[in-house]
């Protein structure tokens, strides 16, 4: 459809570098993206965990001590939420889900990330292994808050940002794709933000 | 739960303004004649897309304020000073000018009423838009649901849809609605005046025991602090339904 000019528009360019790391249909922002369905949970790190599921019911677990043993990269990177937001250079610091994943990936195709609250969101393998995603506890080198998905959560920079679960508890490996919660309510299955896959059909 | 997105309906749309109301000093409604429109469910929102001479474009989302039962399309932004596309749609907006957007969108923010009652509405600043379009609906299909509608505003001026509200409590007697104003009361003012907090929750919020259907948007730290005073009272977090329209901190 071509688009229609809104008359006298004139609109907030951002800089030519600024534009070309903008995916399309997003803008900057200095602040951070919330989107969340329900009230934020708070779980205490001694009721903490976190496992990893395969198929078979096969599984491996780390408490919070346990997960805080485990080799920590610190990332720098672009996030971009489908409400449209975009911000720059966070800093995190998390596992990989190279380390997490170990001795699991031949169990499944894609992974399902469970979270407090309920929440869950779907994945394929191939995309959160190979240094790409990770299960990120700090943010801004301070404990990531409860409110941006403390004690931990998803960290998948590539995707739409609520495929970064907020406090996520394992993954569950899966041999076929499944939606989970916001793809379940007519969002996209994969969730590119440079092709825009915002919502089913994209 | 169902999977409840529309297949076919959420695409580009083009809606002719038709009027503008203005509702406070610094809210606008537009209403739009959108032809071909598929309709929408009570708390979903669209995409607006803005685009100026040479391309550029910008695009915020805007709950749908009317309610699935109205004729035509409404939306309601509040203007932020600094923003870039709220204060283009409050103050330059003409009726007769053509709007872009993406819709409808959201499938879980939605009241209908299978989702059973009693309910519970609550608002901060212009969160109360996709609320009214729920209690709008609730009227307009004669539902009987019990509700209470809790919204709260800085000032008595900043209050969106008052009258309407206030028309709606008084013609029927499960629908009570409760005033707060957090920074300046009119003289007279019979309604809370201060923020949302838990004895207020006590006494509006319904009891946990009657496990309410919440819905609560607004800015992010509104609908943060009262969805953790919420959870504290014994409310069920599945039956709370958030709407964020904000950013948090930097
Ligand atoms: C699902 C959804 C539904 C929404 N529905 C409505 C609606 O019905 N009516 C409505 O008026 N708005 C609504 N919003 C908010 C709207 O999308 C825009 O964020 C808002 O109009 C500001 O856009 P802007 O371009 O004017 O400001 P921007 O240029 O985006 O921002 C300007 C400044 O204001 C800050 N800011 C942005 N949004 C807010 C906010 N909501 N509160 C406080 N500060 C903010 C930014 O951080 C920035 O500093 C909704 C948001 C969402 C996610």
């Amino acid at each position: 459809m071509t688009n229609i000019i809104s008359r006298g528009f004139r609109g907030r360019r951002q800089s030519p570098e600024e534009a070309r790391r903008l995916p399309p249909g997003q803008y900057l922002t200095e602040r951070f993206p919330v989107l969340s369905a329900g009230p934020t949970p708070h779980t205490p790190l001694t009721a903490w965990d976190f496992s990893v599921v395969a198929p078979n019911g096969r599984s491996k677990q780390w408490n919070w001590q346990e997960f805080q043993t485990l080799p920590r990269e610190t990332i720098t990177t672009d996030i971009h939420c489908v409400t449209r937001w975009s911000k720059f250079d966070t800093v995190w610091e998390g596992v990989s889900l190279d380390t997490l994943l170990a001795g699991f990936v031949e169990d499944g195709q894609f992974i399902m990330a469970f979270c407090d609250g309920g929440y869950t969101t779907n994945l394929p393998i191939a995309d959160v292994i190979g240094g790409k995603t990770w299960i990120a506890d700090t943010y801004d080198g301070q404990p990531l808050e409860a409110e941006h998905g403390g004690p931990a959560r998803l960290l998948v920079p590539h995707l739409y940002f609520w495929k970064s679960a907020k406090w996520v508890r394992g993954l569950r490996l899966l041999t076929r794709d499944e939606p989970g919660f916001w793809e379940n309510y007519g969002y996209h299955m994969y969730g590119d933000p440079w092709r825009e896959q915002r919502y089913q059909g994209d | 739960m169902a999977g409840t997105a529309l297949p076919g309906r959420l695409k580009w749309w083009s809606g002719d303004v038709t009027q503008i109301v203005r509702e406070t000093p610094t809210a606008s409604s537009l209403i739009l004649n959108v032809p071909g429109w598929l309709g929408h469910r009570a708390g979903q929102h669209v995409d607006v897309r803005l685009t100026a001479e040479d391309g550029y474009q910008a695009v915020r989302s805007y709950s749908i304020a009317s309610a699935p039962a109205d004729e035509q399309l409404m939306l309601t932004i509040e203007r932020l000073d600094d923003g870039e596309v709220s204060p283009y749609l409050v103050d330059d907006v003409r009726p007769g000018d053509p709007l872009e957007f993406l819709g409808p969108i959201g499938g879980y923010f939605v009241w209908e009423e299978e989702m059973g009652g009693p309910l519970l509405l609550i608002a901060g600043g212009s969160g109360v838009v996709p609320l009214r379009a729920m209690a709008r609906q609730r009227a307009l299909t004669g539902s009987d649901v019990p509700t209470r509608f809790l919204y709260s505003a800085r000032t008595a001026d900043a209050l969106i849809y008052r009258s309407e509200l206030n028309a709606l409590a008084a013609s029927d007697t499960h629908f009570q609605l409760v005033y707060t104003l957090t920074r300046s009361q009119p003289p007279g003012w019979t309604g809370y005046a201060r923020r949302v907090d838990a004895d207020m929750l006590r006494e509006v919020a319904w009891s946990p025991e009657d496990n309410p259907a919440i819905y609560l948007c607004g800015p992010t730290p509104f609908v943060e602090a009262v969805s953790e005073q919420l959870v504290a009272l014994g409310h069920n977090p599945t039956r709370i339904r958030i709407e964020r329209f904000g950013p948090t901190g930097v």
